[in-house]
C-alpha cells in the first residue's frame, strides 16, 4: 500500500500531473507555502508539481501527521527532490509509526537509486532499513550493491554501504572472490583494491592481516609486474606492511619487484619511490639494485657529481622522471639522513 | 613570453589531422580516436580525459603570445555576472538543490569575495534575511526555510554570513543555539551526525568543528574523541576516508586534516604517508584527482591543493612550534642549498616553464629564517594557523594546477567546471577559484607579503583574495568575524 514506487509516480508526474488539491487522499490538507521572505535570494523557479508537492509536505510535516498519506507524500516529495533529507527523515518517522513493511522500503530505494546512485540520503536510508531488517537482509544488500557496481564500479557510497553490511550483517564468505573478480575485469579499480584490503584485515573467516600477508604480497606483485604504472598494487603492497617496517625491509620479494621494474626502464616511478621509502628506513641494497639505479642516472649536472648517496640519486632521478612532483622529491631529498655511506 | 604548457604531457594516440573548417563558427574539435584495445574501463576513461585535456594544451601552445595571455586571464566580469545572476534567481532544474540553498549562497558569495567583488547593500540584506529564515529555532541552519538543521548547511550559512561581514550579518547568528545543535549532533564515538538521525562521517566532523571554531564555541566536549574518529579514517593508502574502511578521498582528506589541525591533534596522523598520498593525486593533466586511479576534477584543486597547503604549514618534520630559530634548522639550510639560484634566474626559469617540465618549474624556494611572523602563539589554533609560513615552494605543482584551472576548468563565458565536457556550476566555480587562490599564495614566504609575479599564472591581475586555509573564507573576513565572536563570547545572545 504505502510506497507507490517513485519511478512510476515520477513518470506520471511528468506526463499528466494530477494536482494534489484534486486528489481525494489529500482532502482537508491546507498547503503550507515556503517562507522565503519578501526578497528571496537563490530563489528557485519551482515547477508547479514541485511547488505543490512541497507545500503539501510542509503542511503534513509541520502538523507531524504520521499517516499513510504522509508516507505517500514523502514518496512524491522524494521523487521531485531525492536530496531533501528532511523528507527522508520524516519518512522514517512515518514508517516507524505505521510499523510498515520495510522490505517494500528496499524496493522503494532501488527505484530512487536507478535515477541517482550518488545520493547521500538514499544510502543512509538504505542503511537504516537494512539495520532494522537485520542479518537476513545481508544477501539482498550485497546483491544490490553488486548491481550498482555493474554500472559504476567505484561508487563511493555503495562501497561504504557494502562494508557496513559486511560488518553489521555478515556475508563475508564470497567477498575475497568478488574482489578478485572485479580486479580481473579492471585491475586499475582502486575501490576493489581497497575492498580487498578491507576483507583481508577485517573478515572473521580469513585470520587477519598477518595470516593473509604472504599470499597477498604475491598477489600484489603479480599485478605490479603486469602493469607497473598501476598505483593501486604499489599502495596495497605498502599497506600490507603498514606498521611492520622491519618485515617490509626484509621481504626480498618487495625489493626484487622494484629491481625487476627498474631493469625494464619504463614506468618505474613507483618502483623508485618504494626504494626511496625503503632506503629511508635503513634498507641496504645489493649491488644489482645499486647498478640498476646508477644506470638510470644521466650525465646531467646535479645527478652525477657530488651525489655519492644512493638515496639522493633516487631523488634526483625522480625529480627528472616525475617532474610534476619535483618539489616533493627535493623535499624528500632534504629529509634524508645526511650521513649514509652506502 | 611564451609559457611551455605541459610539454611533457604525453599523447596516448597519434595526432589527428585538422578537420576542415565549417563556416566561421567556432570549430568543434575532431572526435578523439578510439582508445587502444585490451584496456580496462579505468584506462579508457583516463585516456579519453587525457585526449581532451591534451587537445586544449596543444591548442594553447600554438597560440600567439597575446592570445595565450588572454586565455590565461581570469574572466572576472563574466564570472561575476554568472554568480550574481545565480544569487538573484535560479532555473527550475535547481530543484535538486532545494535542500542546499545555503550552500548555493556560500558558493556564490565566497566566489565573489575571492574575485574582490563587493555585494550591494540591498542584496546583502536579502541574504541575511534569507539565511535567518533557514535558521532553526532550536539551533543550526537547514537547507531552506523550515528544513531540519544540518551540519553542512550550517557550515555554509555561517561561512556565508562571515563572508558578508558586518555586525548585522554576524549578529544574526544565534551562537548559543548553534552550540546546542552541535552538542546534539555529537556522538559517543567522537564523530558527529549530519542531522538528527543522519549519517556520521568525516565531513560532519569538519563542518561541526569549523563552525565551532569560527564562532568561538569550540570546547572540550565538542572536540572530545574527534581525533580518534578521524584517525580511524586514515587508510593504508595514507589519505583519509569518509568512514573507517572506505577509500582515501580528497574531500574527506581535507576535512579530516583541517579538523585535526583545529583541535591541535594533527601530529597524531601519519603525516608522511598523508603527504605521499596527496602529492600523487596530481596527474599528467595538471589538475588533481580525488582518489587513486580516478579522473581529474577541478574541485579537487581546493580539496587536495588545500590539503597540501595545510601540510606545508605543519612543519611535521622535527621543527617545533614557536620561538625556535629556524635558520639553524637543517631542513631549511638544505633547501636553501638546493635552490641556490639568483632571483633573476629564478624569475626567468619560472616564466618560461610554468609547466610540469624538468628544470625551472618548481624552484623549491628558500625557506629561510622567518622570525617574528612565524612565531607560534599558544592561543587559538585556527587564528594563528594561517600565519605560519610554508617551508618554501609548494608541495604540489602550483603553476601546473593553475594551468588546469584556467585552461580546462574556466569557461570564458563565466563559471568553472569539473573538466572539459562537463557543465559549469556554482560548486565548481567556488572550489576552482578557492584552489586558484591556494596556488597563488602557496609559495609566499611571509603571511603578510603578497605573491610574487611568477607565483601567479597569467597576468598578475589574476590575483585573488587570500583565504583562511582551514575554513575557506576570505582571510580579512575571517579576521573580522574572529574579533567579533571573541568579543561576543562575553554576552548572552537572545
Amino acid at each position: 500500500m504505502a510506497s507507490s514506487s517513485s519511478s512510476s509516480s515520477e513518470g506520471e508526474g511528468r506526463r499528466a500531473w494530477v494536482p494534489l488539491a484534486s486528489r481525494p487522499e489529500f482532502a482537508g490538507v491546507t498547503p503550507l507555502p515556503q517562507d522565503d521572505g519578501p526578497s528571496p535570494v537563490v530563489a528557485i523557479a519551482y515547477r508547479d508539481d514541485f511547488r505543490e508537492t512541497m507545500d503539501y509536505f510542509r503542511s503534513l510535516y509541520s502538523s507531524r501527521e504520521l499517516s499513510p498519506r504522509s508516507l505517500l507524500l514523502t514518496s512524491l516529495a522524494i521523487s521531485v527532490n531525492p536530496a531533501n533529507y528532511t523528507v527522508w527523515h520524516f519518512r522514517r518517522q512515518v514508517l516507524e509509526a505505521l510499523g510498515a513493511d520495510l522490505t517494500e522500503e528496499l524496493e522503494f530505494t532501488e527505484g530512487v537509486a536507478k535515477r541517482n546512485a550518488k545520493n547521500y540520503q538514499l544510502w543512509h536510508h538504505r542503511r537504516w532499513v537494512a539495520e532494522k531488517l537485520g542479518p537476513d537482509a545481508a544477501s539482498r544488500e550485497l546483491e544490490f550493491t553488486r548491481k550498482i557496481f555493474c554500472l559504476d564500479a567505484k561508487n563511493y557510497h555503495a562501497w561504504s554501504h557494502r562494508q557496513w553490511v559486511l560488518q553489521a550483517l555478515g556475508g563475508w564468505e564470497d567477498e575475497l572472490d568478488y574482489c578478485a573478480q572485479l580486479l580481473k575485469e579492471d585491475v586499475f579499480n582502486h575501490s576493489a583494491w581497497n575492498q580487498r584490503y578491507f576483507v583481508i584485515t577485517k573478515s572473521p573467516s580469513l585470520g587477519g592481516l598477518n595470516a593473509m600477508r604472504d599470499s597477498e604480497v604475491d598477489y600484489a606483485i603479480e599485478a605490479i609486474h603486469a602493469n607497473p604504472e598501476n598505483e593501486s598494487p604499489w599502495r596495497y603492497l605498502r599497506g600490507l606492511y603498514n606498521d611492520e617496517n622491519e618485515a617490509w625491509l626484509n621481504d626480498s620479494r618487495v625489493h626484487s619487484a622494484c629491481l625487476h621494474v627498474l631493469k625494464a626502464k619504463r614506468n618505474f616511478k613507483f618502483a623508485l619511490s618504494t626504494l626511496l621509502d625503503l632506503l629511508g628506513l635503513g634498507f641496504k641494497p645489493n649491488q644489482e639494485i645499486k647498478d640498476a639505479i646508477t644506470s638510470l642516472r644521466t650525465s646531467d649536472s646535479g645527478e652525477a657529481g657530488s651525489d655519492s648517496d644512493l638515496a639522493n640519486s633516487v631523488c634526483s632521478i625522480l625529480g627528472r622522471e616525475d617532474p610534476m612532483r619535483a618539489n616533493y622529491w627535493t623535499w624528500r631529498s632534504s629529509k634524508l639522513p645526511q650521513a649514509a655511506e652506502v | 613570453m611564451p609559457i611551455g604548457i605541459a610539454a611533457s604531457f604525453r599523447f596516448a594516440g597519434p595526432r589527428k589531422e585538422k578537420k576542415k573548417k565549417l563556416g566561421g563558427a567556432r570549430m568543434e574539435p575532431p572526435p578523439p580516436p578510439p582508445p587502444p584495445s585490451g584496456t580496462t574501463v579505468t584506462q579508457r576513461d583516463q585516456w579519453t580525459v587525457e585526449q581532451e585535456v591534451g587537445r586544449i594544451y596543444s591548442f594553447f601552445a600554438q597560440l600567439p603570445p597575446a592570445a595565450q595571455s588572454f586565455a590565461l586571464e581570469v574572466q572576472r566580469d563574466n564570472h561575476i555576472e554568472y554568480l550574481t545572476r545565480g544569487l538573484r534567481g535560479l532555473a527550475p532544474s535547481f530543484g535538486s538543490l532545494d535542500a542546499s540553498r545555503p550552500w548555493i549562497c556560500y558558493w556564490i558569495i565566497h566566489s565573489l569575495a575571492l574575485l574582490g567583488e563587493p555585494i550591494d547593500a540591498e542584496l546583502e540584506e536579502s541574504i541575511i534575511d534569507f539565511l535567518s529564515r533557514c535558521q532553526d529555532p532550536s539551533g543550526g541552519y537547514g537547507g531552506g526555510p523550515g528544513q531540519l538543521p544540518h551540519l553542512a548547511t550550517t557550515y555554509a550559512a555561517v561561512n556565508s554570513l562571515i563572508t558578508l561581514g558586518g555586525s548585522r550579518s554576524l549578529s544574526s547568528i544565534n551562537r548559543d543555539k548553534v552550540h546546542n545543535f552541535l552538542r546534539q549532533m555529537k556522538q559517543p564515538s567522537g564523530g558527529f551526525r549530519m542531522h538528527d538521525g543522519g549519517e556520521i562521517d568525516v565531513r560532519a566532523c569538519y563542518t561541526a568543528i569549523s563552525v565551532a571554531s569560527t564562532l568561538n564555541i569550540l570546547d572540550d566536549e565538542l572536540a572530545e574523541k574527534v581525533g580518534d574518529f578521524i584517525l580511524s579514517c586514515q587508510t593504508y593508502e595514507g589519505g583519509i576516508a569518509g568512514e573507517p574502511g572506505s577509500e582515501a578521498h580528497g574531500g574527506y582528506t581535507f576535512c579530516g586534516l583541517a579538523t585535526m589541525i583545529l583541535i591541535n591533534e594533527a601530529d597524531r596522523l601519519d603525516l608522511s604517508r598523508l603527504i605521499d598520498w596527496v602529492v600523487f593525486r596530481q596527474g599528467v593533466e595538471c589538475g588533481f584527482q580525488g582518489r587513486v586511479n580516478k579522473l581529474v576534477d577541478g574541485c579537487y584543486s581546493f580539496w587536495q591543493g588545500g590539503a597540501c597547503a595545510l601540510l606545508q604549514k605543519l612543519h611535521p618534520f622535527g621543527l617545533s612550534e614557536g620561538g625556535e630559530d629556524e635558520s639553524t634548522d637543517s631542513i631549511d639550510s638544505s633547501l636553501y642549498a638546493a635552490s641556490n639560484v639568483s632571483e633573476q634566474e629564478e624569475q626567468e626559469n619560472n616564466l618560461e616553464s610554468a609547466s610540469p617540465q624538468v628544470d625551472g618549474t618548481c624552484q623549491f624556494k628558500q625557506g629561510g629564517p622567518q622570525s617574528a611572523s612565524c612565531s607560534e602563539n599558544t592561543g587559538n589554533a585556527s587564528y594563528n594557523f594561517h600565519e605560519r609560513c610554508a617551508e618554501g615552494g609548494s608541495l604540489f605543482n602550483s603553476s601546473a594546477l593553475q594551468q588546469y584551472i584556467l585552461l580546462c576548468s574556466q569557461l570564458p563565458e563565466g563559471g568553472f567546471r569539473d573538466k572539459p565536457g562537463k557543465f559549469r556550476d556554482f560548486y565548481h566555480t567556488c572550489y576552482c577559484l578557492s584552489g586558484l587562490t591556494v596556488c597563488q599564495y602557496s609559495q609566499s614566504k611571509h603571511a603578510d607579503s603578497p605573491p610574487l609575479p611568477w607565483d601567479v599564472v597569467g597576468p598578475y591581475s589574476n590575483l585573488l583574495e587570500p583565504i583562511h586555509p582551514l575554513h575557506n573564507v576570505v582571510l580579512s573576513k575571517y579576521q573580522e568575524a574572529n574579533e567579533f565572536f571573541r568579543v561576543a563570547s562575553g554576552f548572552v545572545h537572545l
